[in-house]
């Protein structure tokens, strides 16, 4: 999503409650809102309830607003706020707030080196290989999803991420990493067993 | 990664992703390359993860489904700004 054009937003016009710009607002962001709690929960109902609770909670706070970020950030801010909130709900044992060890400075080791880069790309987006990839990105903790989600997916700034989370950019920075690292891990296995699987058939 | 100087390869797996984004400082970005050219398994973990980031953001550029939309306007009571995607 290019920011520089969902930005184009009228704050005086929003504030004072101009219904068409807010419906313009809703139309712009909830794909990406909807995508993000489709991601972060995994199912469509919970990410129906995150997307509008999210527009709820802004529609109820936007004459407090007061435009000290951009209007993208302060919506994924709600939003990140409402998928963290229901997966404390779902998963009260989670911790997605402090500092965690995906904070440590040293990142794991890669541990499979088989080039599978060079795939054709019907064969890496197989149905098999997409349900791999849905996969292996729900296997990420929550805390290193949310941060890869909205950088890798949602192609926002580190900047920006670490706005809309409360984090430092360099906390960003080691999430995304350990996130990445993660991902590959996962689909290397997946891809290098795949491979071996048609050598020997 | 064996056989040669372990610790570049470290390294440079701290500096991946900012390398893949294009962070880097140039003069930083040189000493990377030349280490890739000497080092397969960085190099496969270079691409690998180059691809891993674009498979993930592949399928992302479907809308929200019509019926989550049209419950989400009548939500906001924004029935009447419920035309077609615009």
């Amino acid at each position: 999503m290019n920011i520089s054009t969902t930005n184009d937003f009228s704050l005086e016009a929003l504030r004072s409650g101009d219904r068409a710009e807010f419906a313009r607002l809703v139309d712009t962001f909830s794909t990406p809102i909807y995508r993000l709690g489709l991601k972060m929960l995994g199912n469509a109902q919970d990410a129906e309830d995150i997307l509008q609770n999210t527009f709820l909670n802004a529609l109820t706070h936007l004459p407090d607003f007061e435009g000290r970020s951009s209007v993208s950030t302060w919506l994924y801010r709600i939003a990140a706020n409402e998928a963290l909130m229901l997966i404390r709900k779902r998963k009260p044992n989670v911790n997605i707030e402090d500092i965690q060890p995906e904070d440590a400075d040293d990142v794991p080791l890669p541990e499979t080196f088989v080039d599978w880069s060079v795939l054709p790309e019907k064969e890496l987006l197989s149905s098999e290989g997409k349900k791999a990839i849905e996969v292996a990105v729900k296997k990420l903790p929550e805390s290193l999803r949310m941060v890869f989600i909205l950088r890798d997916v949602e192609d926002l700034s580190i900047k920006e991420t670490a706005e809309i989370l409360n984090l430092t950019e360099v906390n960003v920075k080691t999430r995304l990493l350990r996130a990445r690292m993660a991902l590959r891990e996962q689909l290397s296995s997946y891809y290098a067993e795949r491979t071996r699987r048609k050598e020997t058939q | 990664m064996t056989d040669h100087a372990h610790q570049n390869c470290q390294a440079l797996l701290g500096s991946l992703s900012e390398y893949i984004d294009g962070e880097l400082p140039p003069e930083l970005c040189k000493e990377i390359e030349k280490h890739l050219e000497g080092c397969d398994n960085c190099r496969i973990v270079l691409n690998t993860t180059r691809r891993t980031i674009d498979l993930v953001q592949l399928p992302v550029e479907e809308n929200v489904p019509d019926d989550v939309r049209e419950r989400l306007f009548k939500r906001l009571n924004l029935d009447d700004y419920l035309h077609p995607h615009g």
